[in-house]
This record gives C-alpha cells, structure tokens and sequence, in this order.
C-alpha cells in the first residue's frame, strides 16, 4: 500500500481505473462510443443515402443489399438508422448539455450564496418547473418553426431545473464542511473556493444524473419528433421513424421496432453508465 | 509592549428565527505571544464561536479585536489577508476539515500557494519540510486524506495552519475526535511546536484534564459569557465559581481511588437566545439566591484569578472555614 | 459456573470484504456475573463494538461473519438460536444502548408510545399497564411522567439517551450492553446519566457490559475491566488489578498516554505507532510492533493467557513468569 504513495495520481486516471471494475458501465461506454462514431461517420457507413427511394423496393425484407430491408417507401432503414443517430444524439447530448451549463451555474450560485440570491433562484426555477416541456416546445416551434435546433433549445431549457436542484443541494452540503473555512483561512477567494474545493466535491451526483438525463433527453426527443416538432422529413431521427411506422405498426411492427431498438440501447447504455459513475467518483470508495 | 491578542468585550449574536442567540457575550482577555489558553465548555457555551470571530470567519458584532496592539475589528480586505498569515486554526473534525480530493501535499501547499510569495517548486519543497515539521513521512504526499488514520489527518491540518508561519492558532477541540494514544502524540507535538516556534494558542476544548495539560490560563464559558479565568494550576487547585465545580468534579478519572465527591448538576444548559439579565448559571445553581438576578460582574477575589459570580466572596470564606 | 449470565467462548468475527478480510474479533472468552458491570475498553477499531453486536446477532452479514465461537446465555447457546428466539431475547433478555441516542429513537412516536411499545412487544400485559409501567420507567430515569406524550425532538441530548436508556430496562432484561453510551454527552451531563446508571444498576441488579474508550467512566462505574487491542482481550482483571496492578504493555500505555490532572510532567508518553492493520494476521503478539519492551519471542509465537493473580489474566509473553 505504501509503495502506491509515491507515485502521482491523476485524478481522471484514477476514476477510470475504478470505471473498469464496473463491467456493465465499461460495456456502456463501449455501446455509446461505437454509437458516437456511427454518428460522426454516418456519410462513410450509410450503404445508401437517407432519402433515396425505391417503390419496387417498398417493405422489401432483409437481404444482402439491404441488411434491414426497407420501409414503405423503398428507403434502406439502415441507412435511416445510421443517419438517425446523428440527430438523436444531438437531441440527447446537446439539449443535455445546455441543461447541464446552465443549471449547474445556477445551482452554484444559489448553493454557494444562498440568502436571497438563492430564494430568487429557487423561486423562479419552481415556477419555471411548472410550465410542461411539450407546451414549451410547442411555443418554441410555434414562435421559430419547428425544427431539430428548437427540439434541442426547448428540451435543454425545460430540463434546467433539476441539474440546478441537485447541484444546489449538493453545494449545501459541501459548502457547511470545515475545509471549506479552512480554505477561507488559506485567503482563497470565493472564485477559488467554489472552483476548486465546492464543485469538485459537490459535483460527482449531478454529472451521474446528467449522464442519465441524456437518455432521458433522447426520448424527449423521439417524443417531440414523433407529434412532428423535432427532426423534419425526411431527415431520419429514431423518434420520426417510429412516427412514421405508426400507420402502419399493425402490419409491419418492425419498421418500428428498429429504431425503437436504437433508443433503448442507447438510454439503457447511459444509465448504466451513469451508475457506473456514481460509485467510480467517490474517493472514498477507491482502494 | 502589548499583548500579542487583546478581546475586549467582544460579542457575537447570531439573529434566530426565535430570537436573538448570545453566542459569545461580553468576553474579555489577553494572550502573551507563545503562551496558551485554554478556553473550556460545555457544547452551546460559544467556545466555538468565540473562535471563529477571532479570527474572522464570523463577523463582529460589537467590541474590540487587538492584534499586537493594532485594532483589527473589522478588518479591510487586505489587512484581513495579511491577518492570515499571522493567525490560524486547527479544526476539531480531521474528517471534515480536509477537502477530500485534494492530496496531503496539494492541501499542505494552498496556503502557499495563493499568497504567491513563493514559485511552485519552492511551495512544494516548503510542504516537504511542514510535512517533516509535523511528523508526516515524505512518502504520504500524494496520498488522500481518506487514505490516513485521524492523526495523521490531523497532522496535515497542523501543516496547514503552520504554512504561513502564523503567531497565533486557535485550536478547535483538536484531539477530540482522536483516541488517547493519538491524542498524546497531538498534544506533544502540538507542544514542541509551541516551544520551537514560540507560537499562541487559545485552545478551545470541552476535555479538562486535556486543557489542563496545555494552558497556561484557563477561562470557563458557560452560555456565551465568561464565569471564570486564572491560571491554569489555580483554577484547578481553587475553582471558586459554583459551575467551575461542578465541572471539575464530574471529569471521571482514571482511578477507583479517587471518592472526591461528585458535584451532580440538576438540569441541562438553558436557551443563549435572549437570555434575561443575571447569572445565566442560575437555574442550575445551589447557591442561586434573589441577588443572582441582577447582572454578574467580573471581580478579582484573589490576584489573576476573575470569577463572575456575585456570591463569590461568600464562597470563598465558606471553604476557608470548612478548611 | 450458574453465576455467569454470560460466558463468551473464543468468539471470531471476520468482515469479507471484496479486497479485504479484515480480522475484526479474534478468539474473545469473556465471562459476565450476574449484577456485575464490566468494561470493555479500547480504541476506535479495537472490536469492542463488534463483540456486542455479536452477542445480539446484529452484525450485518454480509460483510460480517461469525467464524467460530459459542455465546451461552441463559442455558442456551445464541449463535445456535433460531432467528425467532433471538428476537425473543433481543430488547427482552439483552438489551443494546447506542452512543447515538438519536438513531435509537423514531422521530415520529412520541417517546412514552415508544416505551410502551417495548414493553407490550415482549409482555402480554394489557394497554393501561403497559403505559403505567413506562411512566414508572420515565419517572426511574429522572423525567417527569407528564413528558410521556412529548416527542424526541423536544428532549436535549442527555434526555434521549435517558429515554433510551428507559426504553432498554423497561423489560428488566438480565444484561445491558452500552456501547459508549454517554461518548456524546458533555461532562456535567455525562455525570448525571453515570449516576444514574449506576443507581438503577444496583436496583434492578441488571448485569452490564460497558464500551467505552474511557478510563475515567471505567474507574467510576466497573467492577471488572477487559481491556480490548486489536480484537483480542489483553488484560482481564477486576478494577483494582486494572487500575492499581497494570500488567499489561498496552494497558500501561493507555494510562501514560492519558493526561492526568495531578502531574507537573510537560510531555505525555504516548504509545508509539498506530493500531495495526486490521486486515494483517501477525504471527506473534498483535501488539509487538508497538511495544516498547517487544522481544524477538513476541513478535513469533502469539502470547499465552497468564494468570499473574487469580482473576487477572495478561496475554503477554513477559508476564508469565514460569511459563
């Protein structure tokens, strides 16, 4: 145990070194990077272009030109699939991120200062709650347009609130410890404090449930998608897929199924993820 | 030359949803630079508090705060960071008191490193030598505070509060939460350091013989006001102030033959928020008279020992002639 | 021997962890008289805790397990009990008190319900008897009956751990194990809860097994004394052969390592090191690392139990004189 003392750590290196012991979050992380990359490479992999139709081709069942078959327009639903992950993620990620960068500033301001800054904050985030996503987005889009950018903007705006919850209760509970006076005492400034000693211990619960969120968001997205306020056609997107297979689903499940596939695989990959995370970011669990 | 610290009637009220909470009222003292004092009481007393507005982690609410004879009250920024470097604090909770992600030697170098006098290099060599300073092996380093017992995790606090070379440092029940043979090792270290470094301590505790051991004065809180204060070997030898004894008599001691007779206090500290005028003590006190309600002055019944307590020449004599 | 309520034979617990076994109890033979007190005393880590929780079945399993051993009480052998019969002497036969009052008591009830439901859960007595006997408990303890229907929040400290310790007599049950249970109360306090303890002790004449980490609390409450060093006892003895006969290396250490009142000495001699490493199964005595008078024997063959005066027993290599 001594012998480990005098080499330095990474911090990062040691998250992932516990991130490994986890089995089902290192599988996660394999699923989700291989999906990122399908995503990014998505004009290299698609055998074929998302809006190319064939009518002769019209619910052809699998064959070696067309590995999935294709949907009721002749199109190749793997290419679909492939080109639909570009703008599921975006959903997922950024509207996430959005949620993520704002609610953890607001949940670091309110946290840190508390007093009236924060009954400020919390108040206008209750009221903020109150108001339902779909409504949301729908004025969004009524106002904009619908289209992906707004689907993003209206989920990442309507999720805001919880990142900012938990970060702020996590802060509550850091910002009452002792190294934190004794950070005081070293002359740090309030900067420095929330910085370097409140958000990197206040932050680990909040980045496991961003982490979930993701998946979460990626269902929002396929919702808004499928009643026609995210990804336009004929831009494939998981959510307008199954959309457009809902005429259809009595005699064709399958062309629901797919992407329905797609999305649980990618929501369960960042749950367990998350899970992993939660235990690979205490330090105290580390031996 | 004055006195390294000097509090003169320093109050620190805290404003409740019940009321106004005297946590520290009316305290008074002076501290000579490489001397210690203890300050003792029971939890709710505002050891604590007294503390922390000392060293300005709280705000003043009314008095005077001396440091080498300039006021430092109220403190501009500046003058409060210079301030730092001369005093510190050593926290009760080793557990609490470390950021949990910050390694022995990134904690032990904060300090340094915000003040900026010193290069990177420089700081981590000065951490080398506190860590050394303070009995920490030089393998540690990069360990986290999770890693170590709690004396070693208060070893690092100690390194910490020494970095800046302070002259005075409040400590706050530092071996409270450590077990006796650590603690021994604590308080020894705590000791060569104060005879190396000519350090001041006001050490606050709830453990009297641990105060005992350490002080030279000693000053007796109860309910955010001083009820007594003399020197360390006298306030044992001679405890005048009807709470002073009881106290002393209930520390148990280590050995069965020890029958000294127990004072046993009827009923618990009563609420520091808006506290009525006179001896806060009262309720609980056997010699409680009609005169105890007015308010309590400070008096010297014998040289450098002050006793707050209006029966006190009453309970003086009382021990003389049953002497 | 029917004057034992409780005889501990070789008892080994073991914590499995997923990197660690960590030897928490290893081989304890303990005996407990009717109406005796005896201390259990060590450091954080020692296994003192472990050992009580052993007795009541409650150690959480996994990680924990018993390895080996027998607990007779009563006739019969615990560890061989079905988990209905030990629900039967849990709270009833043997009762626990905690150094937390707060996690003994349910934020929800108010306390008397809670007595009451201690006692109607073990005794088929009727409502209106079951209430008057937990006023009668409430009343022994030193709170007014009229506090029967008041909830835990509007007790302070000391009160609760009354409460608790009312709640854990309300069955006269044969032995009562406290583990620490005034740790967390303030001296003044901590004197009227031991006082009370000890009156109720030769009342009821319940046997008690007392944790603590305090010599103090030992020398005024217990009759014997077994002193607890990783996992092992060390030395066994009555109170006089503890505190005036120390034989002990570890026990003499914990003595110097205190800080009396009565000395002018300005160092403590602390016990060098920290409590070995609990995962480690040393070949010789557990405590040789740390002894100051360790032989090349200690630190290869484990100590023999000698009896250096009937009754007081040192597992030490140095005290055997013949052996």
């Amino acid at each position: 145990m001594n012998e480990a003392y005098r080499k330095k750590r990474s911090k990062f290196g040691e998250v992932v070194r516990r991130l490994k012991k986890n089995k089902a979050a290192v599988f996660s992380v394999f699923v989700l990077i291989i999906i990122v990359l399908v995503g990014i490479f998505a004009d290299y992999l698609a055998p074929y272009p998302y809006d190319q139709q064939n009518y002769s081709l019209s619910f052809a069942k699998p064959s070696p030109e067309h590995w999935l078959g294709c949907d009721q327009l002749g199109r190749d639903i793997l290419s679909r699939l492939i080109y639909a992950t570009r703008q599921s993620l975006q959903l997922g990620i950024l509207a996430t991120a959005i949620a993520g960068i704002l609610g953890i500033t607001l949940g670091c301001i309110a946290g840190y200062y508390g007093g009236w800054v924060d009954m400020v904050i919390m108040r206008f985030l209750d009221i903020y709650q109150s108001i339902p996503m779909f409504l949301l987005c729908v004025t969004l889009a009524a106002v904009m347009g619908p289209s992906l950018r707004n689907a993003v903007l209206a989920i990442g705006i309507s999720t805001v609130p919880l990142p900012a919850r938990l970060m702020r209760a996590s802060i509550l509970t850091v910002r009452n410890q002792e190294f934190i006076e004794a950070a005081r005492m070293c002359n740090a400034s309030n900067r420095r404090i929330i910085l370097k000693h409140i958000i990197p211990n206040a932050i680990a619960p909040v980045i496991v449930s961003i982490t979930m969120t993701v998946g979460m968001n990626i269902l929002a997205g396929a919702s808004l998608s499928y009643i026609g306020l995210g990804a336009q056609p004929p831009i494939p997107e998981w959510g307008t897929m199954v959309a457009d297979a809902r005429n259809i689903m009595r005699d064709h499940a399958i062309l629901a199924l797919y992407p329905g596939l797609c999305i649980m695989i990618t929501v369960l990959a960042c749950n367990l993820l998350g899970d992993g995370l939660r235990d690979a970011l205490d330090p105290r669990l580390k031996n | 030359m004055p006195p390294l610290l000097e509090v003169k009637n320093l109050k620190k009220y805290f404003n409740t949803k019940g009321g106004m909470l005297h946590a520290v009222d009316d305290i008074s003292f002076t501290l000579d630079a490489g001397k210690t004092l203890g300050v003792v009481g029971e939890s709710g007393c505002g050891k604590t508090t007294l503390g922390r507005t000392i060293l300005h982690l709280l705000d003043v609410t009314s008095g005077q705060i001396l440091f080498e004879g300039k006021d430092i009250t109220y403190p501009k920024k500046k003058e409060l960071m210079k301030l730092r470097e001369d005093m510190q604090i050593i926290f009760q909770d080793p557990y609490s008191s470390l950021d949990p992600r910050q390694s022995v030697k990134e904690t032990i170098m904060e300090p340094l490193l915000i003040q900026g006098k010193l290069s990177k290099a420089e700081c981590e060599k000065k951490a080398k030598e506190l860590m050394d300073t303070v009995g920490l092996a030089a393998r540690f380093e990069n360990a986290y505070p999770h890693e170590l017992d709690g004396g070693r995790r208060q070893r690092i606090g100690i390194a910490r509060a020494l970095a800046l070379g302070p002259k005075f440092i409040v400590c706050d029940e530092p071996v409270s939460a450590l077990d006796v043979s650590i603690q021994a090792q604590i308080i020894n270290l705590l000791l060569d350091l104060q005879e190396s470094l000519g350090i001041a301590y006001m050490f606050v505790t709830h453990d009297l013989s641990v105060v005992k051991y350490i002080s030279n004065d000693i000053m007796v809180m109860y309910l955010g006001q001083m009820v007594e204060k003399a020197s360390s070997d006298e306030l044992f030898a001679n405890p005048i102030h009807p709470y002073t004894q009881a106290l002393l008599s209930a520390i148990p001691i280590p050995d069965i033959h020890n029958k000294t007779k127990r004072i046993i206090l009827k009923g618990e500290l009563t609420s520091p928020i808006n506290p009525k005028p006179g001896c806060r003590f009262r309720p609980r006190c056997i010699y409680a008279t009609e005169e105890c309600e007015q308010p309590q002055v400070l008096t010297e019944p014998l040289p450098n020992h002050f006793v707050a307590c209006c029966k006190c020449s009453e309970l003086l004599n009382n021990r003389r002639n049953t002497q | 021997m029917p004057d034992n309520v409780l005889e501990i034979r070789d008892l080994v617990v073991e914590y499995h962890t997923d990197d660690a076994h960590i030897y928490a109890v290893n081989g304890v033979s303990l005996n407990v008289k009717k109406g005796e007190t005896i201390g259990l005393v060590g450091e954080t880590g020692a296994g003192k805790t472990t050992i009580a929780k052993s007795i009541l079945r409650i150690l959480q399993s996994p990680p924990a397990k018993i390895c080996s051993g027998s607990i007779m009480f009563d006739g019969a052998d615990l560890m061989k009990l079905s988990e209905k019969e030990m629900q039967h002497i849990r709270g009833n036969k043997i009762a626990m008190i905690f150094q937390d009052p707060m996690t003994a008591l349910n934020p929800i009830e108010t306390v008397g319900f809670q007595i009451e439901e201690a006692i109607r859960l073990h005794n088929k007595i009727s409502r209106v008897e079951a209430v008057r006997r937990a006023c009668e408990m409430l009343e022994m303890v030193g709170i007014p009956a009229e506090r029967y229907k008041e909830y835990p929040h509007q007790f302070s400290g000391g009160m609760k751990q009354r409460v608790v310790i009312a709640m854990a007599l309300a069955c006269k049950p044969m032995l009562l194990l406290a583990d620490e249970p005034t740790t967390a109360l303030d001296v003044t306090i901590q004197a009227q809860v031991l006082e009370m303890m000890n009156d109720l002790k030769t009342k009821l004449n319940t046997s008690v097994i007392l944790i603590t980490h305090d010599l103090g609390v030992v020398a005024n409450m217990c009759d014997s004394v077994a002193v607890v060093y990783a996992g092992e006892i060390v030395e066994y003895g009555t109170a006089e052969d503890i505190f005036d006969r120390t034989a002990h290396p570890y026990t003499v250490g914990l003595f110097n390592s205190l800080p009396r009142l009565n000395t002018t000495e300005r160092r403590l001699k602390p016990i060098k090191g920290l409590m070995l490493d609990p995962t480690i199964k040393p070949p010789g005595c557990r405590f040789s690392d740390r002894c100051p008078e360790a032989t090349e024997k200690c630190c290869k063959q484990p100590p023999p139990d000698v009896e250096v005066s009937p009754g007081h027993i040192v597992k030490c290599w140095l005290r055997g004189g013949s052996n």
